[in-house]
């Protein structure tokens, strides 16, 4: 199959980590957040984390929409922590919406992108990141006051760390390999009831 | 009784209408039209003011406000609007409450060709995407379109968008 080239300033090593694995090892006490999960591979993994809680919001549809999601709830929330989980595509697709959040700098929100620089609903298709573009380094020159790059088991301690304890605005770009997410098989997310769930546990 | 409402007082009317609402979080791309309501919203303390750098980020924000339990309103121009189409996806299908107001270009009196197409696509797209647009064409239709379009959206979780036109706010001199 014909590819693209890779970037010739590509530095970072291959992904090693299983997302499977990885998402869990990374966000241990999901129940400390008000959760937003960007479509198809994030929802599932974040859905079969969280037992379907309902103060996940998670999307079917909408790419690019997490992140500010994300911003808006935070902003509205503030004594609340909020964590979105993205993937490297949804971001590409809405890449400015990091440069509006790290001027916002919510102290209370988290981003994780769950990087696996392919398309992987698609055919898998090679996406920028997987040929080398840096959205940890995007995130820095947009302002995150925290950044995290997490390519081994050995970046996982600072990783968790960061997601425990919450040192403000914060993005983790956690780089996993090709494959699967973890899916519990849940049907297709109905976007009202998501909406209704969330809103009815947070806000009674 | 209050004084009129002219080509002078409508911004800073349907700020403090906004705000008496319960409104706050102010999203948009910077437009002439909406000078005074990014102004006022930066000024204010009380309030997030937050520049986008495309206006399908405003779409997803208004969504994220809702599901904290705040109100926001979304401020573009019309050109703006060609950029959040599929987003609209996501507070149609959710039933997310959404007021947008749309400063206008490319209809009555404009000068600038390239302003045409998307002016002229502003309603016919916004509709068949779900959002019911209002059209307010004098000083004194402001108040009472954002009224009926805050009830529309907050209570009725409708997606409303109020088009401040270009006869109300003057076509741009070139």
């Amino acid at each position: 199959m014909a590819k693209l080239n890779k970037l010739q300033t590509a530095t970072l090593p291959d992904a090693v980590l299983d997302r499977r694995q990885a998402v869990p090892a990374l966000i241990e006490n999901p129940g400390d957040f008000l959760m937003v999960a960007g479509l198809a591979g994030t929802a599932w993994e974040m859905s079969a984390l969280t037992h379907e809680s309902p103060r996940l919001f998670g999307l079917g549809g909408a790419m690019g929409a997490a992140p500010m999601i994300g911003l808006g709830l935070a902003l509205a929330q503030p004594k609340r922590r909020v964590l979105v989980a993205t993937g490297d595509g949804e971001l590409l697709m809405n890449v400015g919406a990091l440069a509006t959040i790290a001027l916002q700098n919510p102290p209370n929100l988290t981003i994780i992108c769950v990087d696996n620089g392919h398309y992987g609903e698609t055919g898998n298709q090679d996406s920028h990141t997987g040929l080398g573009v840096r959205l940890d380094v995007i995130a820095a020159g947009c302002g995150f006051p925290v950044v995290h790059v997490v390519n081994t088991d050995a970046d996982m301690e600072e990783g968790r760390r960061l997601v425990r304890e919450g040192g403000g605005l914060t993005f983790i770009l956690l780089r996993v390999k090709e494959g699967p997410a973890t899916h519990d098989g849940k049907k297709n997310l109905v976007p009202h009831i998501e909406r209704d769930r969330f809103r009815a546990a947070l806000l009674g | 009784m209050a004084e009129a409402i002219t080509r002078e007082t409508w911004p800073a009317a349907l700020y403090d209408l906004l705000r008496r609402n319960g409104v706050t979080q102010f999203c948009y791309v910077p437009d002439a039209g909406h000078k005074v309501l990014i102004d006022r919203s930066l000024a204010d303390p009380d309030v997030h003011s937050v520049p986008l750098t495309t206006e399908e980020e405003g779409v997803a924000m208004l969504a994220g406000a809702d599901l904290g339990g705040q109100r926001a309103v979304l401020l573009m121009q019309s050109s703006g609007v060609g950029n959040t189409i599929n987003m609209l996806s996501l507070t149609a299908g959710c039933r997310f409450p959404m007021l947008t107001l749309v400063s206008m270009r490319g209809e009555f009196g404009e000068g600038n060709p390239w302003q045409f197409p998307m002016g002229q696509a502003v309603e016919p797209t916004l509709k068949a995407m779900g959002v019911i647009v209002l059209r307010a064409e004098q000083p004194d239709d402001v108040i009472p379109c954002v009224t009926a379009a805050m009830t529309m959206a907050y209570q009725s979780c409708q997606q409303v968008a109020v088009l401040l036109t270009q006869r109300l706010i003057g076509a741009k001199k070139f």
